[in-house]
């Protein structure tokens, strides 16, 4: 274990170096980012909806190379302590993890671990405000995500890959949630970091929408920024989640396009 | 719009990670030139007619340099003639990772304009992107991109119409296998030389070029004459294992064949390495950081006193230096040995362009010279030029382009000329280059960020800021100021108190944090005044005109503003941002003559009178609580409107007004450094003055002892008060000169953070803490404090670099440093113009003051002209005269003289111009006579000596 300690201070150390040396440049004079994209730009979304067969839902999703696997479970009768039975509305249980081999280096990551109960946390915070869990008292939605690669913005992916296996497995909700993050460099706000520019002393935060209504679901940062930035930021990551919703709601009707064709036959 | 294509990168570092990244390639990077039609660009930066004449393209072409070309050869590209170049990204991004300095000069001249020059984002660029080859190196795929870059561009601009035939590009490179591989793919491609000798009408930039690795064999014999420099990796590993040291390398400045290397130790564990001798100098330069190997303890040397320039005519690179490093190794007393060393390898260069003078070489028409560096710890370069003919008698500035093993010398090259020698202007320039001042004209990129004129005072300016424009303002300065940062006020309110308010120009609205004026501001740290000409820290839209609180005109202000009884006791203390105009602007003079003339009973007048009754009780209270005043000789040239030279030398005078204004500056800066503190405990930036080690006051007690006074030093105040009561009988000016010996024996104040540092007292203030506020104009640690207070007060934003208490210690390391270094420069700039009033004035003899006695020589002061200068007594070409040193007294005994400190002697004055680049003052004594060492006193016109003697 403690050996396991020890590489992963040697590495990150070796990335700091890295960075003093060369001193990432993540805006250049012409508005380019280090991977080519403008500030506003979002990265390459893949999805596909109803992956596994057995789940109620499920769905997988690639931002760049941040790719997350989600599962739905339920509505179903409340499992363990039946004191956490609500008579009034359905406890939505969500449980994030990071495969071993997410990361560039590899890594056991048991559960329960301060970080990953914490992205629960904010997860189920995130599905309670959507979700439409008045419709199922006394019952219980599991949504289980785990990220297969990480490459920046887990929160964000890992929130629309489990809003796309929600909507597969027909559990309503008020809207489409959609996460970006977003950073700040150089008085100017990034839209979707990745990896390279999360670690770059970027003051990032992520953002949980309700695109239609415009209602935040979630606001996360715990960096260092001026509040008189924070204005701007918010509105750059709005936009950006806009955007996101408009890929998302693509990929669902392409999805239903998909599966009504053959049941019509 | 775009299209993207998902890449992965792999890079390993140190075989354990694999970092993957993605990589979007575009295809909405557009061209930038003005005759394409293809690309949906909205600016463009190269012309449609490109005019650069060239004997090998006489076509209209657009360059595009490689990597080593652009880190060579900055000064070329510099060259207003070369224009319409194209950046390729993978050139920026390499310089960038190469030389920090060579970067920026690079980026100012993209943001320039008139130079034409466009960045190509070609890594980004769907079609010019590579990727790296199993086996390829990553300069080889750098190589290869730039090839790639340039062969696109001479496809997409063939496609577009121009009246002059298809466009071009030419790729310019120094290395040999790329342009063979240019070639065979079809570029037009050329040597950085070939070309830049090509260009017509433009011979003198082909001295600017640097020369090339291929060049310098055939310059040098093959002879070896140094030892190979170790690799990076063997002196890493020998600093780990302790064989090795790091130093910054120090060359003596009187002789050219001995160093020192210092070591920094932990804490204070500093040390001195000794070099001696040109083979375990082994190419060092001053101010690089070395590695060096200790010798063996049998062969530790002793500093030689002896002092070796290297002169006369170029030294074959084969012929001994045997006989000069001799000489070195006789003073070898045991006792005195030190450690001494050999410089293995050199860890970084930190060459500069040197400033000096050629020394044209004997042979008539030949083309490779010497040039002597006006720092004499430089050692000569040896550049190649044509032109030796016009730039002899010119000082010229040269950079170092390497030092190879079999050769005597550096190689370099001709950056430019400054102008000819003894010339002012020529030495203004020489002066600001060797103390490193940033003097440069603003860029492009700093301008962008002045405020456009005409410029108004809007509404959104008004938010948080107070409307003092009904106050009676008015600001205090020397005659002839255009910057003036400090206005003052005094009024008295209905309670029967007085409200006094210091109204400080609000430079922190103009210059933002983070953008390139306040980095430029940041770098040169304050405005350095030199006789007749004033460096500006911002330009000069800022400095002279929209933050000079001239009388008449609506300013912006940040105002420190106290209510204060009639005994001078602060009552309440408020700060704002404002806006004033000012009623008046006065000189000191102007002012007292104001306060003197009781006829006069105008608003400023009487405000006037307030300010000066509450300074003197201010100062009173000051005084008490041991301030010290100290003493040190200013003068004033009186210059000569049109020729500019030095007519006459006046020392200043101080008037009232002069303490009045500076005694409400401490105030106000007193009261900042208070509030910043107690706002921001970790991050303020305070000004300290250490109290001096007590072993600094040696001098000063001994030579008080010498007349029977006593001095106390156990504090400032003791120190005060026993200054204030020394007093000789019928020696009015000893107060004076004991006050000029306490000056010197006190410390450096230094700017600091609050956050690094325990001991903020200011000694020569008496005053616990201290900062700077009052000049933001003209010193950007004022600037920061502004921005503090600012930020304290809600009137402004913070932003992460000012709470960084890292980066502040940072920046006020470099404050220190320009601070220093521009009082150098001041002073050099002082000492050239007295070289130019004594030309102008002959051989002049004047009474003076022995300041300090040395072993060989006394060092005197002529308080006329504040002027001070040694007289040996052991020249080199005359008998020496019997000499006794007596470190006691302290006192020297010439021949049957014995002189003691504040002795009062008569000198000749005259200006030794023998070395051109070295003029200086010499002295020589008159009075009193002693046999074989006083010369007789010059004759000079009566007329002039009469009024001096009446001092």
């Amino acid at each position: 274990m403690g050996n396991v300690v020890q590489r992963q201070t040697r590495g990150a150390l070796r990335f700091q170096l890295f960075r003093k040396m060369a001193g990432l440049e993540l805006l250049s004079d012409q508005g380019y980012r280090l991977d080519g994209r403008k500030a506003t730009e979002l990265r390459k979304f893949q999805a596909r909806m109803g992956v596994f067969a057995q789940a109620d839902g499920s769905a997988y999703l690639e931002q760049g190379n941040t790719k997350a696997l989600a599962v739905v479970y339920g509505p179903h009768e409340v499992r363990g302590a039946r004191s956490r039975i609500r008579h009034d509305r359905a406890v939505i249980n969500c449980q994030y993890s990071m495969a071993t081999f997410s990361t560039a280096e590899r890594k056991r990551r048991p559960h329960g671990d301060r970080k990953s109960t914490e992205m629960s946390l904010h997860l189920k915070q995130t599905f309670e405000a959507a979700v439409m869990t008045q419709l199922y008292p006394r019952s219980q939605i599991d949504i289980y995500v785990k990220i297969l690669q990480s490459d920046g913005g887990n929160y964000s992916v890992c929130v629309n890959a489990a809003t796309l296996a929600v909507i597969d497995a027909g559990i309503p909700m008020r809207d489409y949630v959609c996460a970006c993050t977003v950073g700040f460099v150089d008085e100017t706000p990034l839209a979707d970091l990745c990896y390279a520019e999360e670690g770059g002393g970027v003051s990032s935060l992520a953002l949980a929408l309700l695109p239609r209504g415009g209602q935040i679901a979630l606001l996360q940062m715990d960096a260092r920024l001026h509040q008189d930035h924070l204005e701007a930021l918010i509105e750059a990551a709005m936009t950006a989640c806009k955007g996101v919703s408009k890929v998302l709601d693509q990929v669902v009707r392409q999805h239903l396009q998909e599966a009504s064709v053959p049941s019509a036959e | 719009m775009l299209k993207s294509k998902t890449f992965v990168k792999k890079t390993r570092s140190g075989g354990v990670m694999k970092i993957v990244r993605e990589h979007y390639l575009r295809d909405d990077i557009w061209c930038g030139s003005e005759v394409c039609t293809e690309c949906k660009q909205e600016s463009t930066a190269l012309q449609r007619d490109p005019c650069l004449e060239s004997n090998l393209c006489s076509y209209p072409h657009y360059v595009i340099p490689d990597t080593n070309v652009v880190l060579h050869q900055i000064d070329v590209l510099e060259d207003q003639v070369i224009r319409n170049v194209i950046i390729l990204q993978t050139v920026l991004a390499e310089v960038r990772h190469r030389s920090a300095p060579i970067y920026k000069r690079l980026k100012d001249i993209v943001h320039e304009k008139e130079k034409n020059f466009y960045t190509f984002t070609n890594e980004h660029h769907r079609e010019t992107f590579i990727e790296r080859e199993p086996g390829e190196s990553a300069n080889d795929r750098n190589d290869r991109a730039i090839r790639v870059a340039a062969k696109w561009y001479s496809e997409h601009l063939k496609k577009s119409e121009s009246d002059t035939g298809p466009l071009k590009v030419v790729l310019l490179t120094n290395d040999q296998g790329n342009k063979q591989k240019a070639e065979e793919s079809g570029l037009l491609v050329y040597k950085c030389e070939e070309y830049i000798k090509s260009l017509i009408g433009n011979p003198e930039l082909v001295d600017r070029l640097a020369l090339s690795n291929d060049d310098k064999n055939d310059i040098t014999s093959s002879k070896v004459l140094f030892p190979e420099h170790l690799p990076l990796s063997r002196i890493q590993a020998g600093l780990k294992n302790g064989t090795f040291l790091q130093g910054t390398f120090r060359a003596s400045r009187d002789n050219y064949l001995e160093a020192t290397v210092f070591v920094q130790g932990e804490g204070e564990e500093s040390t001195e390495v000794l070099i001696q001798g040109l083979q375990n100098l082994n190419r060092s330069v001053y101010q690089d950081v070395v590695a060096v190997q200790l010798l063996p303890r049998d062969q530790w040397v002793a500093p030689s006193s002896v002092v070796l320039q290297d002169e006369g005519a170029a030294k074959d690179d084969n012929e001994e230096e045997g006989e000069e490093e001799k000489e070195l190794r006789v003073s070898a007393a045991e006792a005195a040995r030190k450690p001494t060393g050999r410089v293995v390898g050199i860890i970084k260069r930190n060459w500069r362009p040197f400033c000096g003078m050629l020394n044209a070489s004997i042979i008539k028409g030949s083309t490779r010279h010497l040039f002597t560096p006006a720092d004499r710890r430089i050692p000569r370069i040896r550049i190649e030029t044509r032109q030796a003919d016009a730039l002899a008698g010119q000082r010229i500035m040269v950079a170092i382009d390497g030092w190879p093993k079999h050769s005597r010398y550096p190689n370099g090259h001709f950056v430019r000329s400054l102008g000819s020698a003894g010339d002012k202007e020529t030495e203004q320039q020489v002066l600001l280059l060797e103390h490193d001042v940033p003097h440069q004209a603003f860029s492009q990129a700093v301008l962008s960020f002045l405020p456009t004129m005409p410029w108004e005072i809007t509404p959104e300016v008004m938010v948080n800021r107070e409307d003092l424009r009904s106050l009676t303002v008015c600001s205090v300065d020397p005659p002839g100021c255009t910057d003036i940062d400090d206005a003052l006020h005094c009024r008295e309110l209905d309670n029967g108190n007085l409200e006094v308010g210091v109204h400080i120009a609000d430079v922190s609205h103009f210059i933002r944090p983070g953008n390139a004026m306040d980095k430029e501001a940041a770098n040169r740290g304050t405005t350095v005044y030199l006789c007749g000409k004033r460096i500006d820290m911002v330009p000069e839209l800022l400095s002279s005109n929209l933050c000079s609180l001239r009388s008449n005109v609506e300013r912006l202000a940040f105002s420190c503003i106290w209510e204060i009884n009639h005994e001078a006791e602060i009552l309440k203390t408020r700060f704002t941002k404002s806006v004033i105009k000012s009623k008046a602007s006065l000189t000191y003079a102007e002012a007292q003559m104001r306060i003197d003339d009781t006829t006069q009973t105008d608003d400023v007048t009487k405000n006037l009178r307030g300010l000066n009754k509450l300074a003197k009780i201010l100062k009173k209270h000051r005084i008490l609580k041991g301030a010290l005043t100290l003493s040190s000789i200013e003068v004033r040239f009186h210059i000569d409107s049109e020729t500019h030279d030095p007519i006459d030398l006046q020392t200043k005078e101080l008037m009232e007004t002069n303490s009045m204004v500076e005694e409400f500056m401490l105030l106000a800066n007193i009261s900042v450094a208070q509030k910043i503190f107690d706002e921001f405990p970790d991050c303020a930036l305070l000004r300290k003055h250490p109290a001096p080690p007590p072993s600094n006051y040696d001098i000063l007690l001994k030579a008080a002892k010498s007349k029977a006074v006593e001095i106390h030093t156990d504090s400032a105040k003791a120190l005060a008060d026993s200054l204030d009561v020394a007093r000789v009988d019928g020696f009015p000016y000893f107060n004076t000169l004991l006050r000029i010996l306490a000056t010197r024996c006190m410390m450096q104040a230094v700017y600091f953070c609050s956050g690094m540092d325990s001991d903020f007292h200011h000694y020569g203030l008496a005053s616990p803490i201290y900062t700077h506020f009052t000049s933001p104009i003209r010193r950007y640690a004022d600037i920061i404090v502004h921005r503090l207070l600012a930020v304290a007060i809600a009137a402004d934003k913070t932003y992460p670099d000012l709470m960084d208490k890292q980066k502040q210690s940072a920046l006020s390391n470099n404050l220190n440093y320009r601070h220093k270094m521009s009082q150098y420069a001041q002073r050099a700039s002082v000492a050239f113009h007295t070289q130019l009033f004594f030309k102008s004035r002959g051989i002049l003899n004047e009474e003076g003051f022995v300041l300090f006695v040395r072993k060989n020589a006394i060092i005197v002061l002529i308080p006329k002209f504040g002027l001070e200068g040694t007289v040996f007594f052991d020249s080199k070409n005359k008998v020496v005269p019997k000499v006794v040193f007596d470190e006691e007294g302290p006192s020297l005994t010439v021949e049957q003289h014995t002189f003691h400190i504040f002795d009062r002697v008569m000198v000749t004055i005259s200006l030794d111009a023998s070395n051109i680049q070295h003029q200086k003052i010499r002295m020589s004594l008159i009075e009193p006579v002693v046999p074989g060492v006083s010369v007789s006193a010059p004759e000079i016109e009566p007329l002039a000596k009469k009024p001096r003697l009446d001092r």
